[in-house]
């Protein structure tokens, strides 16, 4: 291929990456404005509260206690190769709390909440709902866009913390009934282990997450093509870009946390 | 009342409007006409600002539609959207009274239900139909619904978009009737899109016919018969023949 012509496919590739980050980032700060000025949708943002918090506790609950059990299994089994079962607490505590507990509730909710918010709007969109809003004088980004990120800037943390719980409860529960650990000392062992910076990392994570997913499902809605086709492609783009965002920002947000 | 001069808009090489002139006086209930793709719903939302022109001018009582305050601009209207644009999640009442719910025109809860019923039974809908989500209702009281939605506010200014698309032949008439009704009752300024010529003879005033983006006939539906306008002629018969390009 003629390096000219090389050089300017990667140039189109590179300004529409670029574009794409550009209008990602507007959109991300337009949110940020629409939250914080009036008018507010008080009866938007509890519903989302509901929805995206309370109705995504028994995922969050049920993906962490077979990650904790099967975790507490692992580190039993590769610890005795050097002696080191009794580690479990600790390691299952920490591997929880610090990296399993945020990734794993983000790449959830990015399942279940990203899928759901994208296609909804996308849907509103193609049936018109969205330009009834602002006929109606009302401000789709303020009361469609803002609401529902901001329900999961709190409750994503807040499903992190749970199943940061639930996920050391399966541990404990498989080390206790199948390891033959003593049930007071893995609580001890845990509860001294864990330090007030891994919990803060946990939920700096569970922040993060929950903005980045709501904020891609809302963002792959807004942008939805027509007809049915492009509400699957929205609802499918928006459930990937947010799960590769959420892994992505774990390493960094790891990083920091180690740095500090 | 509603002047559109020289609008132009394009997306990407789709030239969709070509220089749109139309004058709609105040009171009047003007109906636009025209094949499918002419560029009639994007005339429509030029004016409402849901799409921007590319170049031309859109005055609304002598001013820009794009300059003033944006939600003093919109409450002047009520619009009646093809496929209805119910909120899903809504009942019906939370629906029509939707803008006496919250922003500048704001009523306490029990007063917009109030208004809500009132203009249900303006439709034709009875209240128990109220507290029923769009989904659970027929395709003809879904539109009912939405033209009771458009007039919730009292607008000066309603458009149709389609409102007949997608009914059974009483029921069109039905809504025609009361778009007829309501516009006369109201004294509102009223722009309709349409290919339905049942509807062009209930609804209009007058009637523009849109075709290569430009509006190619325009008087009052009294005239319409007789206007010698090839476009128009070969459109209102539904003829295949004609200048008007027809795909088959």
């Amino acid at each position: 291929m003629n390096p000219i012509t090389l050089l300017a496919q990667l140039g189109r590739v590179v300004l529409t990456a670029l574009a794409a980050l550009g209008r990602l980032s507007m959109f991300a700060g337009g949110t940020l404005t629409h939250m914080l000025r009036p008018p507010f949708y008080p009866r938007e943002f509890f519903s989302a509260l509901l929805n995206i918090g309370w109705l995504s506790i028994p995922v969050v609950g049920l993906t962490a206690v077979f990650t904790g059990g099967a975790l507490a299994l692992q580190i039993y089994s590769g610890g005795a190769r050097f002696n080191a079962e009794a580690v479990v607490p600790q390691i299952v505590a920490i591997g929880i709390v610090r990296e399993l507990g945020p990734v794993l509730v983000g790449l959830m909710i990015a399942a279940r909440v990203t899928s759901s918010i994208a296609a909804e709007i996308a849907t509103m969109k193609v049936t018109e709902q969205i330009d009834a809003l602002v006929t109606l004088s009302t401000h789709p980004m303020k009361y469609l866009v803002a609401p529902r990120v901001a329900a999961a800037l709190i409750t994503v943390p807040l499903l992190v913390a749970v199943g940061d719980i639930i996920g050391i409860a399966g541990g404990y529960v498989v080390a206790t009934e199948n390891l033959g650990f003593n049930s007071a000392a893995y609580i001890k062992n845990t509860v001294d282990f864990l330090e007030f910076n891994d919990m803060m990392s946990s939920l700096v994570k569970g922040c993060a997450f929950g903005g980045i997913a709501a904020t891609m499902g809302c963002y792959y809605g807004m942008q939805s093509g027509r007809g049915a086709q492009g509400v699957g492609a929205a609802t499918k783009s928006s459930v990937e870009a947010a799960a590769i965002l959420i892994l992505a920002a774990n390493f960094v947000l790891t990083g920091m946390f180690f740095s500090l | 009342m509603i002047h559109m001069q020289n609008v132009h808009k394009a997306f990407g090489d789709n030239r969709v409007l070509r220089g749109m002139d139309l004058h709609i006086p105040k009171g009047t209930s003007m109906v636009i006409i025209g094949g499918s793709g002419t560029g009639k719903s994007v005339a429509l939302k030029s004016v409402l600002g849901l799409i921007k022109p590319d170049s031309g001018t859109i005055l609304v009582d002598g001013k820009p539609s794009d300059s003033g305050d944006r939600d003093a601009f919109l409450a002047r209207f009520g619009m009646l959207f093809q496929g209805g644009a119910l909120f899903d999640s809504l009942p019906v009442w939370q629906n029509v009274a939707f803008r006496l719910l919250r922003g500048s025109l704001k009523r306490p809860e029990a007063e917009a239900r109030e208004i809500a019923i009132e203009k249900l039974r303006r439709v034709g809908l009875k209240a128990d139909v109220a507290d029923r989500l769009p989904a659970e209702l027929s395709g003809g009281m879904q539109k009912r619904v939405g033209l009771a939605r458009a007039i919730a506010a009292e607008p000066e200014i309603i458009f149709f978009d389609e409102p007949t698309t997608g009914l059974d032949p009483i029921m069109s008439g039905v809504i025609n009737d009361l778009i007829r009704e309501i516009v006369v009752e109201m004294g509102a300024t009223a722009m309709t899109i349409t290919h339905d010529m049942s509807s062009v003879r209930a609804i209009a005033d007058n009637v523009a016919m849109l075709h290569d983006g430009v509006i190619q006939w325009t008087g009052p539906v009294a005239d319409m018969d007789a206007s010698g306008d090839p476009y128009l002629d070969q459109f209102i018969h539904g003829r295949a023949e004609g200048p008007i390009e027809a795909v088959r």
